[in-house]
């Protein structure tokens, strides 16, 4: 999950944010080689989010995030390695580590042992 | 069973059999794997009007052309690049049994990572496609096909040829046999509460596969009991979740649901095992298996012969699971403080101290010695750490049932 932070972003040079999407360029291209990348996605930025509320069954849609905050979540790399060490090697591949910061979280899966 | 199942069915056991023959001929594994896919595919498609004659040769037929066409295609360019072929063709007759096995070994060559070892054997030995492979483990089909030929790669540049590994390395390229067979075999079983139905039954596969390869090496005690121990697991498959997907704990399964017959033939090849071969850890594992699959009910469960068999696993192969389990058992035995005291050796085990299951296992013993309040802490950390959701959920059921109590 990559927190972005628009402010820190937009005072980068165009070299530098040029740097930036090559890494997730070049990043996406290996992790598909390597048959690790389950998916990926950029997320608009919070100035095109809907927050959406049901309160008693009546849903509210306002402007703008649930959170007001100076970071926010930019986007997402799916990947389906071996180890949480792997993982995190992977996420600092990611560019925007170098500027905010990424985090590696497991996904839930459906699977489960009874005890 | 329909036509199509049937086919299906047949298809997956002619996979590697079919394989062998076109690797010892043309070598190119990588090439000829492609080759018995497309066939295969043919065949799915075709047999349902009409099965040939000799599928078998119908099978080789289409592959040996698709071959030769592709070779071809090839050939220029590797006059140019020069490429010696890795895998020499070899001129000596094989019986199909030892292409399968040859190809076991192959898919599980000890270059490769587990995941491409699972990949790789369900569709050159398991005859399986790519998509059935993706769904399985759900990830899409361009990640798995990329993983796939990745290892045929990464073989490849490893130098492995087309025979069966020499003597001295075949007892150590087996356990990865083993292990991947068993890899597939939980990764199959633990999805089963899953609510995908979508997916091939990869338990059913893996004990296929071990069944294959028992028949192959009748007299290695591992193989068989790593086939008892999914026969035997596998028997519990309708006991363990509910209709909604939640899973039921092994003292709480109704046990006139597990297969009988799978226990049956489970408890008669372990039995014989024990009598004959050299103890290991899948045999032990499967004897474990056995005491509880003979129990008619949970409270006749021999737990003192579990903890024995556990000392024994511990010694075999020790790990911080086997210690876990150990803790269950001996709480059963010598009362709920025995386990927390085993329990405690883990607390510094870096392996495992985080790991959800601990907690798990703690808030049970302490919930069996009627500490309700600790036992809900357990539980409600355990159901934190955990990635598993139908696990989450008997967790946190767990825990509001004692809040209930409260």
């Amino acid at each position: 999950m990559i927190h972005l932070n628009p402010t820190l972003f937009e005072s980068l040079s165009e070299a530098e944010r040029d740097a930036v999407f090559r890494g997730h360029d070049e990043l996406s291209k290996d992790l598909a080689a390597t048959g690790e990348l389950v998916g990926s996605a950029a997320l608009a930025e919070p100035a095109n989010t809907k927050t959406v509320r049901v309160r008693g069954g009546v849903p509210a849609v306002t402007d703008g995030p649930y959170i007001e905050a100076k970071e926010h979540l930019a986007g997402y790399y799916v990947i389906d390695c071996d180890t949480v060490e792997r993982a995190t090697e992977i996420a600092t591949r990611i560019p925007d580590a170098t500027l905010t910061a990424v985090e590696v979280r497991p996904v839930m899966n459906a699977s489960g042992l009874e005890m | 069973v329909t036509v199509g199942h049937a086919i299906e069915d047949r298809l997956r056991v002619l996979a590697p059999q079919v394989l062998g023959p076109l690797v010892r001929r043309y070598g190119h594994f990588d090439t000829c794997e492609d080759a018995v896919q497309e066939a295969l595919l043919a065949a799915s498609v075709q047999w349902p009007d009409g099965m040939p004659e000799n599928p078998k040769a119908w099978l080789l037929t289409v592959a040996s052309r698709r071959v030769a066409d592709q070779l071809r295609s090839d050939e220029a360019r590797r006059r140019r690049e020069d490429t010696v072929a890795a895998y020499a063709p070899t001129e000596q007759h094989a019986a199909a049994d030892d292409d399968t096995l040859t190809l076991l070994f192959l898919c599980c060559h000890p270059t490769l990572s587990p995941p491409s070892q699972l990949a790789l054997t369900l569709r050159a030995v398991g005859g399986l496609s790519t998509a059935e492979i993706a769904r399985a483990f759900f990830v899409p089909e361009a990640t798995m096909a990329q993983r796939i030929s990745r290892a045929k790669q990464t073989i490849k540049a490893a130098g492995a040829t087309f025979t069966l590994p020499p003597d001295d390395e075949r007892a150590s390229r087996l356990r990865v046999v083993l292990h991947v067979l068993y890899l597939i075999f939980n990764e199959g079983y633990t999805a089963s509460s899953g609510p995908d139905l979508q997916r091939v039954e990869l338990s059913t596969e893996a004990i296929r596969l071990a069944r294959a390869l028992h028949r192959l090496i009748p007299d290695d005690g591992e193989v068989v009991g790593l086939l008892a121990l999914m026969l035997l697991t596998d028997a519990r498959r309708a006991a363990r979740a509910r209709e909604d997907g939640s899973l039921v704990p092994l003292a709480e399964q109704d046990r006139s649901r597990w297969d009988r017959s799978a226990i049956e033939e489970g408890v008669d090849l372990i039995t014989e095992a024990l009598a004959r071969a050299p103890i290991g850890p899948y045999q032990v594992q499967a004897a474990i298996a056995a005491v509880h699959a003979e129990a008619p009910r949970a409270d006749d469960t021999d737990w003192a012969e579990i903890v024995g068999l556990y000392e024994l696993l511990e010694h075999l192969a020790p790990g911080p699971m086997v210690t876990l389990n150990r803790a269950v058992a001996e709480a059963m035995v010598f009362g709920p403080q025995a386990g927390l005291d085993r329990l405690a050796a883990l607390d510094d085990d870096a392996r495992i101290a985080a790991h959800h299951r601990v907690d798990a296992v703690r808030a049970h013993l302490l919930e069996l010695g009627g500490d309700e309040a600790g036992a809900y802490a357990a539980y409600r950390a355990a159901a934190r750490r955990t990635t598993s959701l139908p696990e989450q959920r008997y967790l946190e059921d767990r825990a509001m049932r004692l809040r209930r109590a409260e």
